[in-house]
């Protein structure tokens, strides 16, 4: 008995409670318990009348995540160019769009989905390694006119866009492997003789959202596990001591850049099969890069991913629960987050 | 050398050479315009200029003197025109309270100047670069907020038939009146800004965007002298928000959008954003350039020319018109001055 009182007197003693890791883990373990409950129990008929039904619920939260993971792909790029050159890539989102245009063209002319993804990433990083060479190597050492510049090529891209493609919506033609939708084991309603009617959703966004995963992890490890990834997370960190211990920094970041910009042309493909592709996109998702990199924290990975989660959850919520009111619930999201952590979530104070 | 110092040192103190006798000329040559000027030029040109230039000097005193470049001042401006809107009379059977114009407008613009503040309070919690990318998220946010929205904004038409008033027998939209109204408003607001960059505050806002961390420990409250800056900004922008809406009788979610919001960063670039007369220059180029290179390269690729004209500016002059001709000019001084060897 003495034997186990001890710790807890121990505990006890310790001038403050629980630490904040401890209440934040606690509250996490309580909204995932929550989250559980909402997904597979039988709703309520109360519930049903606060969130319109559960159908709906699950749909948006779903909506939400492959949003964010999509997000995500264009932010990780735009926040690693940031997080490393300190320049704020205005043309992020024309990237996404010229990306999917790309896309759109390979797969009309080919026939296949999968090249039209990589010609989306391949010529966006060679567009991304030429704008490093040609604009960024120029005006060195100049954040702000390095950004200026970035806002002038993004109105020369999207208006020499709207000439070669013009104002129309296109639709990248997904392959048939990846069309229909799945039926998930999640009953949204029983009806009244007894069968259960199962949720379905498509089966490409889901992919989508597998693939946000895969590349999230892949990415992760490069940075984490990787030679070049060290430099990288180096370079974030300290460019000048990078540069000091002798890695050549332009290279370097030519290779980031074009990774970002190839992620972001990616991300405009498998975008525009979801969506659609349109000008006026470049600014949606660069609004997206934007907030999900101040609410998720400059330059950091994890930072983008959460940034992502909570944006496009939050977008698909209001859009369901408070229409015209969505973009305010993503704008209060990000006002808050720069009120009590104005570094981002996962950011480093600098 | 010393006529270089000189310069820099007169610049400096916000003084090109030969100032005053400069603004007698200039201020001479802005009243006497509608002189020779037709009704077209009077407000297309000479009016819109002067709204331009006003939203832009709003982003010089943030930018050149708080060191916060803003890309949300065509949103604050936009927040005066819609009060106007939205108070004041329109045809769009929305809302429309009516409001006097004496109670309007001042308003209309302590609206856009806490909204500005706001937006300040907001951004100046971090800084530098990133004030750009919060600006800008604003900016758009408030884009499609106003286009979703119908109970306030009037979602996607917003408002029309916004009649500028009717003060003493006058209509000031009439070209002349509303000309002189232009330019009666941009010269207060630049007056006001020459007087304010040699106030303490002006000067404490520049020791500010020089060394923050210094002024802090010498116990100035920096983040409140950034927010009255915005605070300052927002009354300009204002003013410029009520007279857009009177210039062009509507406002609707494409006057704020995006586009719109980096036009006014471009004016305030091409112009230069060291001095206060830089907004105005850069106004009157971009307008001219909006007005008649439609002509030249047509209306579909004019964003390609604006976009290169800015490239060009941001990598040959960093300073823009005024830093070009900063740079020209004391080499053809000193010329002048060196012998012949």
């Amino acid at each position: 008995m003495t034997d186990t009182t001890r710790p807890m007197q121990e505990t006890s003693l310790r001038p403050q409670g629980p630490t904040g890791r401890q209440v934040f883990g606690l509250l996490g373990l309580v909204v995932a318990a929550v989250l559980l409950w909402l997904i597979f129990a039988q709703w309520p008929d109360w519930l049903d009348a606060i969130l319109i039904s559960k159908k709906a619920f699950l749909s948006a939260i779903l909506n939400g995540l492959t949003l964010a993971g999509l997000y995500f792909l264009v932010a990780s790029g735009f926040t690693l160019i940031f997080g490393l050159m300190r320049n704020v890539n205005l043309a992020h989102g024309s990237l996404y769009l010229l990306g999917a245009y790309i896309g759109y063209v390979v797969t009309d002319w080919t026939g296949y989905w999968l090249l039209g993804v990589a010609a989306g990433f391949i010529v966006l990083a060679v567009v991304g390694i030429a704008i490093q060479r040609l604009v960024f190597r120029r005006l060195e050492g100049d954040d702000l006119r390095q950004t200026l510049v970035t806002i002038g090529l993004s109105i020369i891209a999207a208006d020499l866009m709207l000439a070669v493609w013009g104002g129309g919506t296109y639709q990248i033609a997904t392959p048939e492997w990846l069309d229909g939708a799945v039926k998930l084991p999640v009953v949204t309603a029983v009806k009244s003789n007894g069968t259960a009617v199962y949720l379905t959703y498509p089966l490409y966004r889901l992919v989508v959202l597998g693939a946000a995963i895969a590349i999230g992890i892949g990415m992760w490890l490069m940075l984490a596990r990787t030679r070049i990834g060290m430099m990288v997370r180096a370079g974030v960190d300290d460019r000048e001591m990078l540069a000091a211990s002798g890695v050549n920094v332009h290279a370097v970041f030519a290779l980031v850049f074009a990774f970002g910009a190839g992620l972001a042309g990616l991300a405009g493909v498998i975008g525009g099969s979801a969506l659609s592709v349109a000008p006026g996109e470049d600014v949606r998702y660069l609004l997206a890069s934007l907030v999900v990199v101040i609410v998720g924290g400059m330059g950091s990975i994890p930072g983008a991913a959460l940034g992502a989660l909570l944006i496009g959850l939050a977008e698909q919520i209001g859009l369901v629960y408070f229409p015209t009111y969505g973009v305010v619930l993503t704008f209060v999201i990000m006002v808050a987050v720069l009120a009590f952590r104005p570094q981002g979530l996962m950011g480093k104070a600098r | 050398m010393s006529a270089d110092a000189d310069i820099v040192g007169a610049v400096a103190a916000g003084q090109a050479p030969g100032t005053a006798a400069a603004h007698v000329a200039l201020a001479v040559l802005l009243v006497l315009y509608p002189l020779v000027a037709s009704d077209f030029f009077l407000t297309q040109i000479g009016g819109y200029s002067l709204i331009q230039g006003l939203i832009a000097l709003s982003l010089m005193l943030l930018a050149g003197y708080g060191g916060m470049v803003s890309l949300a001042q065509i949103t604050i401006a936009g927040v005066a025109g819609y009060v106007v809107a939205i108070f004041g009379v329109n045809n769009s059977g929305v809302h429309g309270f009516g409001w006097p114009w004496w109670v309007l407008v001042p308003f209309a613009i302590l609206c856009a100047a806490l909204a500005s503040s706001l937006v300040g309070w907001i951004s100046v919690r971090t800084s530098g670069i990133y004030t750009i990318m919060i600006t800008l998220a604003i900016a758009t946010a408030s884009f499609y907020f106003a286009q979703q929205n119908y109970s306030f904004f009037n979602g996607f038409p917003g408002y029309n038939g916004i009649p500028a008033p009717q003060v003493l027998g006058v209509n000031w939209r009439g070209p002349m009146p509303f000309y002189y109204l232009c330019l009666g408003t941009a010269s207060l607001a630049y007056a006001a800004v020459l007087y304010g960059q040699r106030s303490t505050f002006g000067l404490t806002l520049q020791a500010i965007r020089d060394n923050p961390r210094r002024m802090h420990a010498l116990g100035f409250d920096v983040t409140a002298h950034k927010v009255f800056a915005w605070f300052l900004a927002g009354v300009i922008a204002g003013a410029a928000g009520v007279l857009l809406v009177w210039f062009q009788g509507r406002i609707s979610p494409g006057t704020i959008s995006v586009g719109t919001a980096i036009n006014v960063l471009i004016i305030a670039v091409i112009g230069g954003i060291r001095h206060p007369i830089g907004p105005f220059l850069g106004a009157v180029l971009v307008v001219l350039l909006q007005t008649f290179a439609i002509d030249i390269v047509g209306a579909a690729r004019f964003n390609t020319l604006i976009g290169f004209v800015f490239l060009v500016i941001v990598f040959v002059s960093p300073d823009g018109i005024l830093g070009l001709w900063q740079r020209f000019r004391p080499r053809a001084a000193r010329e002048a001055w060196t012998p012949e060897p």
